[in-house]
């Protein structure tokens, strides 16, 4: 490991996926093999081109995957354009992990679980997923809610098909912003599918999605009874150090990058409004 | 400790012996400006009677732009060089009170775990020396947050008090004994010097039109939400510019921003000062939660009053140098944010 927790390790992409047209995943190694660290569900991960940049991202395979990390990232800025031209054998520089992660061996521990995501925010909760069904017995029911533009937005549908959709206990409902040909399942938005679905709020629910969308979603979450210390989000602002350091992603006296990015809505009650 | 003295007329020949522990810094000044800058530099002329230096000894911990990495990129391959770390000793002469303090409050990010081995590499090669306040100046407020200039408290080795005619030094650690070992012209002394210089500085603290400020509505147990709510932001940095003078001039803001250069031969990796006063700051593909001046400026004061505290055991991250107050073109600083936000000065 680096002697300053500034210096990154390198990695090697030595797969990667096309999600979506403006979605890939990457699956990254260390020169040597295997991962480049141990991670929870819901930590993050600073990943960088050299000489274009280095950004945050969560880490979208779950911890029981001992070969490889994986990142599911959308092409939407100057370093994500970069990442998206690399092709398997490329070179990239990762550290971390940071962050506190979902509290899966915590209060999650026995609990009905409740995903709720919408288009890329897919990425964190696939790692909470993944986990939570390769230690299924250590949980209750778990529902999926995911919702994107189009069809072609669902990211990683094929795994979502294939296998969390015949998991044991296992609830997956998909919806999309608008009909296309060849859907069949729900149509519209995520919150009013949520509310649609009526769940019990006995549940706890795990939200990550556009701003937007979570605003919304936890307006029928709370329509169905469910309470603010029932529901978990992961937060995303502008990160440089990814240890408390540097001073840019606070909301309030809380740093996003080592106090986050999970929080409950309970936690987040007590913060500024400014995220 | 046991105090001693020299002779205030021979204070070049303590900084040429001192050149025996390491490079010197003192209150120099240089250009019209004064900063912390290596004894003997030509057309610098070292000064330790300069009340506070325009530039904070800040950059010799934390400097301004500093290298972290190198990256050779070969193909597909990428090689990486860490950046030396410190590796000389140094000694840092004639720190004020509140620079001091200042150095408390960076050490409490830099050194926090994980530590920042860059940061930590000049901490430990650094002998510190703090010099106490003779005569504060009227921008002065560091008595608002506890500390006392005729006596400095903090991560330093030796005090200092400067007289018309001596200069007083007591060691407080092992490093503050050798520069007494280092230097002959130090003897014994007794404290009534100094004694009468706290008492005549003291005299002087009582009248500082900012020294009375009351921060009891700030710090570890505010209320955090209130604070941040309140009216008076909007009208505080209506004429706030965002140039930053405040944050660079300011001996405990420790934002830093990381960036990649490509030299032609690879790609540096530096890390140098930023500003949350700055819209890029937190600028992200979607937007920034800090979309005006009025939420850049505001976190920068919750910072230092409410969120560092409440990070930090109640310790304030300003230190009440005043360097902003004189620095802010718009006249907007420390005094006035605390004292629109409900710490009027209490009666004298």
């Amino acid at each position: 490991m680096p002697n300053d927790p500034l210096i990154p390790m390198i990695g090697v992409v030595t797969d990667v996926r096309r999600d979506t047209p403006d979605v890939k995943t990457f699956r990254v190694n260390a020169l040597t093999g295997g991962k480049n660290f141990a991670h929870m569900p819901g930590q993050c991960a600073m990943l960088s081109i050299p000489g274009v940049g280095e950004a945050m991202f969560s880490i979208t395979s779950s911890p029981t995957n001992t070969e490889y990390l994986e990142f599911s990232i959308k092409k939407c800025g100057c370093l994500t354009d970069w990442l998206h031209r690399l092709e398997a054998g490329a070179q990239l520089t990762i550290r971390g992990p940071y962050g506190n992660g979902f509290p899966v061996e915590g209060a999650l521990l026995g609990q009905d679980l409740l995903f709720i995501a919408g288009g890329i925010g897919l990425a964190p909760l696939r790692s909470v997923i993944n986990y939570v069904l390769d230690k299924r017995e250590r949980y209750g029911k778990v529902d999926i809610v995911y919702g994107a533009r189009s069809a072609d937005d669902l990211v990683d549908l094929e795994e979502i098909r294939a296998s969390w959709a015949h998991a044991p206990g296992v609830d997956v409902h998909l919806t999309i912003d608008r009909a296309q040909e060849g859907w069949e399942g729900n149509v519209g938005f995520v919150p009013n599918y949520v509310r649609e679905l009526g769940f019990a709020p006995t549940a706890t629910a795990l939200v990550c999605g556009p701003p937007i969308m979570i605003k919304f979603v936890l307006g029928a979450l709370a329509e169905l009874g469910f309470a603010r210390t029932q529901v978990y989000t992961t937060m995303e602002l502008r990160m440089k150090c990814g240890v408390g350091k540097c001073g840019r992603c606070n909301i309030g006296s809380k740093y996003v990058c080592k106090d986050g990015p999970v929080f409950r809505m309970d936690q987040l009650d007590e913060l500024p409004d400014e995220y | 400790m046991s105090l001693y003295a020299m002779d205030r007329a021979r204070l070049g020949e303590l900084y040429e012996a001192l050149g025996a522990l390491g490079r010197v810094y003192l209150p120099t000044r240089k250009n019209g400006a004064s900063a912390f800058l290596p004894y003997g530099e030509e057309g610098s002329e070292a000064d330790l009677s300069l009340l506070l230096c325009d530039k904070s000894p800040k950059d010799l911990f934390f400097p301004q732009s500093e290298e972290l990495v190198k990256f050779r990129l070969t193909g597909a391959e990428i090689a990486l060089q860490e950046a030396a770390r410190q590796k000389e000793p140094f000694v840092l002469f004639g720190v004020k009170a509140c620079d001091l303090q200042a150095i408390e409050v960076l050490d409490r990010v830099f050194l926090a775990e994980p530590v920042d081995s860059f940061y930590q590499s000049r901490r430990e090669h650094a002998t510190v020396v703090a010099l106490a306040c003779a005569r504060p100046a009227e921008s002065c407020f560091c008595t608002a947050f506890g500390i006392d200039p005729t006596s400095p408290q903090g991560p330093c080795d030796a005090v200092a008090w400067l007289t018309e005619s001596a200069l007083y030094l007591r060691p407080c650690t092992e490093k503050g004994e050798t520069i007494v070992s280092c230097f002959a012209g130090f003897a014994p002394a007794d404290e009534k010097e100094v004694a009468a210089q706290q008492a005549a500085a003291r005299a002087v603290l009582g009248r500082l039109p900012y020294g009375q400020l009351d921060l009891s509505r700030f710090g570890e147990a505010s209320d955090e939400l209130a604070l941040f709510d309140h009216p008076a932001w909007e009208e505080l940095s209506a004429h706030c510019l965002g140039c930053g003078s405040c944050t660079f001039s300011c001996p405990t803001c420790q934002c830093y921003d990381i960036r990649d250069y490509d030299t032609g031969k690879g790609v540096l990796r530096f890390r140098c000062w930023d500003s949350c006063m700055y819209k890029d700051f937190t600028m992200m593909a979607h937007g920034t939660p800090r979309k005006t001046q009025k939420e850049r400026f505001r976190q920068r004061f919750l910072h230092k009053l409410v969120y560092y505290p409440k990070n930090n055991g109640g310790l304030f991250s300003c230190v009440g140098c005043g360097r902003c107050v004189k620095k802010c073109p718009a006249n907007l600083h420390m005094i006035r944010v605390a004292k629109a936000l409900g710490g009027e000065p209490r009666a004298q």
